[in-house]
């Protein structure tokens, strides 16, 4: 699914590399979640996946299923099926939640070459997926992110998730910020979408989100690399002893 | 929840047009009919040629002649925020009609040469009297919009007019109504724009050529929307209308008004007067969109807009709402004021002024706060791209006896770029202690952290772009009629193609 390859990336406005030689490769249906201490480049792998502006990729490739996405406008990469749920969700005043939504949708069916859905057909899919996220007609309404809580955000965002049905999901640290109940209703959401054959890579700082979100694999990242892979033990190791030991095990 | 899905529908279909607009000014087209010019420049004679081409009372020539004496003593005025080369006023056509509109006058509509009913069908606007402006479907049916079609000098014709007449309402060009009710127009033209009232309305009192005349009874709810579409054809021409519409006690319309040109390289002059006066009760609502041509992206051609506007509320609980969308022109230069003179009259103002390339807008409000418990509200939205200059202008004054007037004012603008600039220059005079003025004001980027949102969710980059200003304008654009609110927008994302990236 997703190919990433001694991925090399410094900041365009000065002169400072943040990955070092990433790689990673996620297959069909696979959940892989990475930890790392703050700075260590996870959010800025997610962000130049994404094609946000303000990096350059100095080597290095990243694909999503055999495409080169580094290639691509963000839109195309959003049409391919990449999806990113935000760490802070950005505010669009004055834009209406469901407006939002159905654009984006209608946008990359377009994209795709696919038929648009009418306002009817669209509100019907909203509804039935929206309640499952305990999200009410009322906050659809409202615009986008605006005065929504830091629980609202994430739960809106996986409900961007379920409407625009991406082949790869990249989670970073939806977790900040939320507590234990609304992290519970937001891994819900999560798990609702993991049919095999979607697959997921989770940015978390903290094992507990792990706990809801079940990783088949976890990598450590550190120094713009990634410094450990395992199975889920590995985050219980780093939940239990923090990430100095493998750090001093790695150097 | 059905509103919901009217407005969803709405972003839906705006996104379609900007898509297939692919970023020109589509109305830049020119049409192919023969004109017949007056001659080159103002004079006494042109300002009689124009009044005789009318057939006009003899009045009403004095009037003009009075109103070009005037205007040969005063000066253009130079305060607005604007820049452009000096308007040689003896290089203007005053007068331009297609000349099959001349001696033998098409008695109606189906005799009007097709070139020019073809010209409006283009442009989406109905002169058959089809339900509904071109390519809009509105939810609830059967809605109507009557309109009244001005080309270069010359009202082409007005749709619905047996409908409105046995509804007792009168729309027709200024023209004409000088014919047919020269009494009516005699008693309120220059009522609430005075001839004197500034350099633009004086030379527009000289030399106006047609324009609408609307009046509505007492009592009567005007039965359907009324519009005018001004479309100015011929080249090196100014058009001078001139819009009159009295609302009687207890009477209420709502107006629209759609303004294009063709795209050419000499920038040309538009100078309009439009008077309003509400009695008692009444109620006029008047929309605007207008998108003339604003010149190229180095600020070549364009059309000067001067354009005074002005709302009296005479009686008590007399109620005026002026919405614009600016998006067109090279120049605007355009303050939709009120007069609040009736007691707990109320005014409102909701603006929409863009700004793209080398365009240059001044524009806001005046609310004169005459009589007791009167109440205004300001809301202006200002979008600045490219280089361009926005300022919004606005006067809030609370005289002597306006006991407990109120005031809400909201400007905010919006800049998408660094070379482009937006300023606000709000004056506020108060003569009365039980007066309450408030006044708000922001100023915000498109943000590249909303577009990367927008665009990891699969919008491209206009149509990001388009999204996000939309919703700085929602609350204008809610306060204009369904079918305007459609091309509204879908104009607001037009006139910021080529804005970003």
């Amino acid at each position: 699914m997703l190919n990433i390859k001694n991925l090399k990336v410094g900041l365009a406005e000065e002169d400072k590399q943040i990955l070092n030689g990433v790689d990673l490769n996620i297959g069909e249906g696979e959940v892989h979640a990475i930890m790392g201490p703050n700075g260590s480049g996870k959010s800025t792998t997610s962000y130049v996946l994404a094609g946000k502006d303000g990096y350059n990729v100095t080597a290095g490739s990243a694909e999503l299923n055999g495409e080169n996405l580094l290639d691509m406008d963000p839109e195309e990469r959003a049409a391919a099926g990449l999806f990113l749920a935000f760490q802070y969700p950005v505010e669009i005043p004055g834009v209406g939640n469901m407006t939002f939504l159905r654009t984006a949708v209608n946008a990359q069916r377009k994209a795709r070459g696919e038929k648009e859905l009418t306002a009817g057909e669209f509100l019907k899919i909203v509804r039935e997926k929206a309640k499952s996220l305990k999200i009410d007609a009322e906050m659809l309404k409202r615009p986008v992110n605006v005065g929504f809580s830091g629980g609202e955000k994430k739960r809106n965002e996986i409900l961007q998730m379920a409407m625009l049905e991406p082949k790869m999901c990249v989670l970073d640290e939806t977790d900040s910020g939320l507590d234990v109940d609304a992290m519970k209703l937001v891994a819900e959401g999560v798990n609702a979408l993991r049919d095999g054959k979607r697959s997921f890579l989770v940015i978390t700082h903290y094992q507990r989100l792990l706990d809801h979100i079940k990783p088949d694999v976890v990598h450590i990242m550190a120094n713009g690399k990634i410094i450990k892979t395992g199975g889920p033990e590995l985050a219980l190791e780093v939940e239990q002893n923090g990430y100095a030991d493998i750090l001093a095990e790695v150097a | 929840m059905t509103d919901m899905i009217a407005k969803d529908g709405v972003e839906a279909e705006t996104v379609e047009a900007v898509k297939s607009l692919s970023g020109k000014y589509k109305y830049g087209f020119s049409t192919d009919v023969e004109i017949e010019y007056a001659p080159l420049g103002l004079s006494e004679d042109i300002v009689r040629l124009i009044s005789e081409k009318n057939d006009e009372p003899e009045w009403m020539l004095e009037w003009r002649l009075q109103a070009f004496e005037r205007w040969k003593q005063m000066k253009e005025p130079d305060w607005a925020m604007v820049d452009y080369p000096k308007i040689d006023f003896q290089d203007i056509y005053y007068y331009a009609r297609p000349k099959s509109m001349s001696e033998d006058k098409p008695k109606s509509l189906d005799e009007v040469d097709p070139k020019l009913l073809e010209t409006y069908e283009k442009l989406g606007i109905p002169l058959k009297e089809q339900a509904l402006l071109a390519g809009v479907e509105v939810p609830d049916g059967d809605r109507k919009v009557a309109v009244d079609a001005v080309f270069d000098s010359v009202s082409v014709g007005t749709t619905f007019q047996k409908e409105l007449k046995n509804a007792g309402v009168i729309f027709m060009s200024i023209s004409e109504a000088l014919k047919e009710h020269p009494d009516l127009v005699k008693k309120y033209i220059g009522s609430v724009v005075p001839q004197s009232d500034n350099f633009y309305a004086t030379l527009n009192s000289a030399v106006f050529s047609d324009g609408s005349f609307v009046y509505i009874p007492e009592g009567v709810k005007c039965p359907m929307e009324l519009s005018t579409y001004f479309r100015i054809n011929a080249e090196n021409t100014g058009q001078f209308e001139r819009t009159l519409i009295i609302a009687e006690k207890g009477s209420s319309v709502s107006y629209l008004e759609g303004c294009t040109a063709p795209q050419r390289d000499v920038a040309q002059l538009h100078a309009a007067v439009v008077e309003l006066v509400i009695q008692e009760d009444a109620e006029i609502k008047y929309s605007t969109v207008q998108n003339w041509y604003p010149g190229d992206e180095n600020g070549k051609g364009g059309i000067y807009n001067f354009v005074t506007k002005r709302a009296d509320c005479r009686g008590d609980r007399a109620k005026v709402m002026w919405t614009q969308v600016e998006t067109g022109s090279a120049v605007t230069w355009k303050y939709p004021s009120c007069i609040l003179r009736g007691n707990e009259s109320q005014g409102e103002f909701y603006s929409i002024a863009i700004a793209n390339n080398m365009q240059q807008a001044d524009t806001g409000t005046k609310m004169i706060h005459l009589g007791k418990n009167t109440k205004s509200r300001i809301v202006s939205k200002g979008i600045s791209a490219g280089k361009a200059q926005n300022t919004y202008r606005g006067l809030v004054s609370m005289h002597p006896k306006a006991e407990n007037a109120r005031n809400y004012t909201q400007c905010d603008s919006l800049l998408i770029g660094d070379k482009c600039g937006a300023h606000t220059v709000p004056y506020i005079e108060v003569k009365n202690n039980t007066a309450r003025v408030e006044h708000e004001a922001t100023t915000s980027k498109v943000d590249d952290d909303q577009l990367f949102y927008c665009r990891q969710r699969g919008m491209d980059e206009e149509e990001a772009v388009a999204l996000v200003v939309n919703g700085f304008c929602k609350e204008v654009l809610q306060a204009l009629p369904m079918e305007f609110a459609m091309e509204a927008q879908a104009l607001v994302a037009i006139s910021l193609e080529g804005s970003v990236g």
